[in-house]
């Protein structure tokens, strides 16, 4: 569905974030990309977004070389970044355009539904908590039903209950028409919690260091013991164990 | 957070939590609230020119200010009361507020095109903005006597005069709020594949919309500083012209009703634009945005 062939992006500045990255993912198949701050994920993700051009390498969504900013990709970034003069339900409609009227009406009807912000539809972001902004921005980005959706840290601004309740509804949303998902984040759990694959990336230009598949059912209990297990050698590649508490 | 808590622990005891009530008017702005603070606020400011206002009647009254310099409150009421009588009145707010107008349209007009160009595109703002920045740093009235050298001493030379004057604050504002446009939106605008009039309409437009309206509304402020300047250095009618007739004939009661009548104009003319700019920003979340009035 998603290929990433030998990726390189090295900006103006002359600060190179990442090197030679290859990456493939399947049809609805949920990866997350983790690492240390600063290895280039939002780099890797921008590029597949069509946002930045790579510095070498190539792109393929459907095996169709990626130019630009493509309609079967979808983005939520770390912030919610709604249009403040936009109703919520104007805002998820932002993400349709060339669709007849009543098409559209009832897109956004639909997904402000399963996001659950149907009583919300005409309120404006100022009234929104952090947490139902997300999840306008996620609804904003799913309307469209893009093949492929990439998640920047997308809960990573959130308290912890928020957060793991934003977390399943994500699977939940995931089910309903099953894109892709590539997700970056910080916290392992989030990663174990949603991923089928687990990408790790590493140093200083970034780069792909260890692959992990999650074999776990779902849906997946944080303090099982497996989960911890997998945690640890999450931690391990990322050769944090002195660095965090666990 | 209420909705993860509450339906996982909530005691049976405890009553039910009811769903964020206070978010669900979202259309409507509180009316009742803040009324009270704001009438206060109002009357607060109003005490020391009322103060003021009786203080200058009594004194003028008792003959202690004299009458020549400095008239009476209801002297100058009168005079204006007296101009309406006559109609005279009529054609000098007429003529004043065309000439407002069609600077504040022209310079408003023009200034809308270079801000707008200038604030989207690099090369056009190193083209164009310190040509505009050097002939800004020339005090405006430096113009007067090019343009009546021009122009003539008719409209024309009037109208363009104050144009200079509202293109100023219009251009800047415009400039400063497309440059300033959150790039993080514009990125919204791009993954969305919004072509380039697209991201202007959806985008740019309503995310510049509150630098711009400052813009117009400073720029109308210096459009009624201007047309005194315009009026002043030769005109027929206006109260401008009412200012230099009051003051060639020694009725100083004709200068101060032509000064509140440009206080009064300006202070509605600013108004209207101060709702039509609440009208179009209410989304916006702000500090002063309620007290604001
Ligand atoms: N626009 C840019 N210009 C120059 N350098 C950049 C730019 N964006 C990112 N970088 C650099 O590229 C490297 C990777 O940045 P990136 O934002 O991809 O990291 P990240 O893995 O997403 O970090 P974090 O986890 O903190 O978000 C960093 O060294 C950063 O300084
Ligand atoms: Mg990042």
């Amino acid at each position: 569905m998603l290929r990433i062939e030998h990726i390189s992006k090295q900006f103006d500045s002359g600060t190179t974030a990442l090197a030679d990255v290859s990456l493939r993912v399947q049809p609805a198949e949920i990866v997350a990309l983790v690492g240390a701050s600063g290895c280039g994920k939002s780099t890797l993700l921008r590029i597949v977004a069509g946002l930045d051009a790579p510095s070498a390498g190539r792109v393929f969504i459907n095996d169709e070389p990626l130019a630009g900013p493509n309609a079967a990709v979808g983005v939520v970034f770390q912030e919610p970044r709604l249009m403040p003069w936009l109703t919520v339900r104007e805002n998820v409609r932002f993400g349709l355009a060339d669709l007849a009227q009543a098409e559209q009406n009832a897109r956004t009807d639909a997904v402000l539904e399963r996001v659950g912000l149907t009583n919300f539809a005409q309120a404006v972001p100022r009234q929104l908590s952090g947490g139902m902004a997300q999840r306008v921005a996620i609804a904003r980005a799913l309307v469209a039903q893009p093949a492929l959706l990439l998640l920047d840290e997308p809960f990573s601004a959130l308290d912890p209950f928020t957060k793991m309740d934003l977390q399943e509804h994500l699977l939940h949303i995931w089910a309903y028409d099953r894109p892709t998902l590539l997700l970056v984040t910080h916290d392992l759990e989030e990663a174990l919690v949603l991923a089928d694959r687990i990408v790790v990336l590493r140093g200083h230009p970034g780069h792909i260091h260890e692959m992990v598949r999650v074999e776990l059912p779902r849906p997946r209990r944080r303090t099982d013991a497996v989960f911890q297990a997998y945690k640890q050698r999450l931690l391990d590649a990322l050769d944090v164990r002195a660095a965090v508490a666990v | 957070m209420a909705e993860v808590t509450t339906s996982l622990f909530a005691p049976a005891t405890r009553p039910a939590p009811v769903a964020a009530p206070v978010r669900q008017v979202p259309t409507q702005r509180p009316t009742a609230q803040p009324r009270s603070p704001r009438r206060w606020g109002w009357l607060t400011g109003a005490i020391l020119p009322v103060a003021l206002l009786v203080l200058w009647e009594v004194l003028a009254r008792l003959g202690v200010l004299r009458a020549n310099l400095l008239p009476a409150p209801s002297k100058v009421l009168a005079t204006i009361v007296e101009l309406a009588r006559t109609g005279e009145l009529w054609g000098h707010i007429g003529i004043t507020l065309v000439r407002v107008a069609l600077g504040f349209v022209l310079g408003g007009a023009l200034a809308t095109v270079l801000g707008a160009a200038t604030g989207y595109s690099r090369r056009l703002f190193h083209l164009l903005d310190p040509l505009l920045q050097g002939v800004r740093n020339i005090p405006s009235l430096a113009w007067v006597p090019l343009f009546i050298l021009w122009m003539g001493i008719y409209e024309t030379s009037k109208v363009v005069l104050i144009a200079v004057g509202v293109f100023f604050p219009v251009y800047l504002n415009l400039m400063n709020g497309v440059q300033g446009v959150d790039r993080k939106l514009v990125e919204v605008g791009r993954v969305h594949r919004l072509s380039g009039w697209q991201l202007v309409r959806r985008v740019f437009l309503p995310a510049t919309l509150p630098a711009y309206l400052v813009g117009l509304r400073s720029g109308l402020g210096l459009g009624w500083m201007f047309v005194v300047a315009a009026e002043i250095m030769g005109a027929n009618k206006g109260l401008g012209f009412l200012l230099v007739d009051g003051q060639m004939t020694g009725r100083p009661q004709t200068i101060l009703a032509s000064i509140l009548l440009f206080a009064v104009l300006g202070q509605l003319t600013d108004a209207g634009l101060a709702a039509l700019s609440r009208y179009l920003l209410r989304w916006q979340d702000t500090h002063g945005q309620e007290s604001n009035g």
